[in-house]
């Protein structure tokens, strides 16, 4: 990516998001395990978790992996249809989309948490998807999750008639 | 004064329902009474903080307080309720959790100010006055405690030794800690007084509860007619029970209305709200994204309705934002 430098003609150093990544066994892990084989290169900036099944991504993993200091969660899965275990990738469909509403109206935003079907031939995909959602939370900077320390000033003091 | 263990009630960020829960306890609150010496109580009895700060610390057998802590009033009273007290009880929903008042973390302090001082239909305050820690009234300079930005529940504080859960507590648990308080025979340090399994399991509509559940629209009671024996997420009604540790002898449930969520999760779980919304989400009859979509869109306030009573001690908090940016609401 082009580098930016300042007036001092030095580089900054570049915000290098933590994506953390639960793939299941049976499709996307695959595909980011092909797209090694047959070295595709993607942004280094994902953390793979490898799980069974996308359904067995408890939204508290989501939640964790952000306080912990994740950037990006990204959750990979099989194509509608295609679960090992039937019915899986839709009950992750569902709770990703109350998930990312929670995550919204609790100041996360969207891009940061991600839902892909890639099947285990489709390494291309699986870069192409990596790639930009980093780029994307690149853009956003990083997630600062700290609780408000208090107020180090007094409000005004107003006088009551 | 008697040498019967001294104890005092405190409250903090709260409604007063759990000084009623107290009182609800009726004439068992008199075998409380028999047993113990009532030391500071500022709903009901005139001891004065300086009565308390006389006293040596590690004094008081046990201290229950209630409410979540958003104010260096809070703050410091419970700092010293904790020094004087062997045993700190975090009461009711919101000193076990944050409660209804943690859901003020969803904005920041100037948002909640303006909220309640200035924009909300029934204030009449026509010259904007908000409450500030000093205020010159007269020539005299008045103080009043100072709130914080984020309200926290008790165990945030200070160390917190056990947990009654509920909005609020029940009478019998609220005895049965008394007693066992009292016998010596309270279990480990940092147990919730009540059982630990979801409420599902001691519902008396258990049996009506289908295999599996698949809903296509989230109802609120007032919208339909609801049975009184059916489990109510099968009537279409979001019921936080599978979600929420039980011992409340499913109160609501026997009203004919859903649970809320008010005795938190189970020792299992470390979030209710994802918790919840695991259960919550899996429910929905569709696996097509955009009807997905309309489906939850039933559930106007995803925040406010699976923490509840909990948003202050999720893993997320509060409401988070960008540095810069506002929250004002």
């Amino acid at each position: 990516m082009p580098e930016t430098t300042t007036e001092a003609g030095v580089a900054p150093t570049q915000f290098e998001p933590k994506i953390v990544a639960f793939f299941c066994n049976w499709c996307t892990y695959l595909a980011a395990d092909l797209a090694g084989t047959t070295r595709l290169k993607y942004a280094p900036n994902i953390r793979v978790v490898r799980l069974m099944c996308s359904g067995r991504v408890d939204p508290q993993f989501v939640l964790e992996a952000f306080v912990k200091g994740a950037d990006g969660v990204l959750i990979g899965g099989c194509h509608p249809g295609d679960c090992h275990y039937e019915s899986g990738n839709y009950k992750t469909l569902r709770r990703f989309h109350l998930l990312r509403r929670m995550l919204r109206d609790l100041g996360i935003e969207d891009e940061r948490f991600r839902l892909e079907w890639i099947s285990a031939s489709e390494a291309e995909p699986l870069r192409v998807a990596v790639n930009d959602m980093v780029e994307k939370v690149r853009a956003l900077g990083p997630l600062t999750l700290a609780v408000p320390s208090e107020r180090a000033e007094e409000p005004e003091e107003v006088a009551v008639p | 004064m008697t040498d019967k263990p001294k104890v005092a009630f405190y409250w903090c960020a709260s409604c007063g329902g759990c000084e009623e829960a107290v009182v609800d306890l009726a004439e068992k609150v008199l075998d409380v009474v028999a047993a113990v010496d009532i030391v500071f109580w500022p709903v009901a009895l005139d001891f004065k903080r300086r009565d308390v700060l006389a006293m040596p610390d590690g004094s008081l057998a046990a201290v229950f307080i209630n409410g979540a802590v958003r104010s260096t009033e809070q703050e410091e009273m419970v700092h010293m309720l904790r020094r004087k007290a062997q045993t700190v009880v975090a009461f009711g929903s919101c000193s076990h959790l944050g409660g209804i008042p943690g859901l003020a973390n969803l904005f920041d302090l100037d948002g909640v100010l303006a909220s309640a001082y200035l924009e909300s239909p029934s204030t009449v305050n026509p010259d904007g006055v908000l409450p500030r820690p000093r205020s010159e009234v007269d020539g005299h300079s008045l103080t009043i405690p100072k709130l914080y930005e984020t309200v926290r529940s008790l165990d945030q504080v200070i160390d917190v030794d056990y947990y009654l859960p509920g909005c609020a507590p029940t009478p019998a648990l609220i005895a049965n800690a008394v007693m066992a308080l009292l016998a010596g025979t309270l279990p480990p340090k940092g147990s919730v007084l009540a059982p630990d399994v979801a409420l599902c399991d001691e519902c008396p509509r258990k049996e009506s509860k289908p295999e599996q559940l698949a809903l296509s629209a989230f109802k609120r009671p007032s919208e339909v007619i609801l049975n009184q024996e059916e489990c109510l997420l099968a009537q279409g009604v979001l019921c936080l029970g599978a979600a929420t540790r039980g011992g409340c002898e499913a109160l609501c449930i026997k009203g004919n209305m859903p649970c809320t969520g008010c005795f938190g999760a189970t020792s299992r779980v470390k979030d209710q709200g994802a918790k919840a919304l695991s259960a919550i989400a899996s429910m929905v009859e569709s696996n097509d994204a955009a009807e997905i979509e309309r489906i939850l869109s039933s559930i106007p306030d995803p925040v406010g309705t699976l923490y509840r009573y909990s948003l202050p001690a999720s893993l997320l908090r509060r409401k988070h934002v960008a540095a810069g940016a506002g929250t004002k609401g």
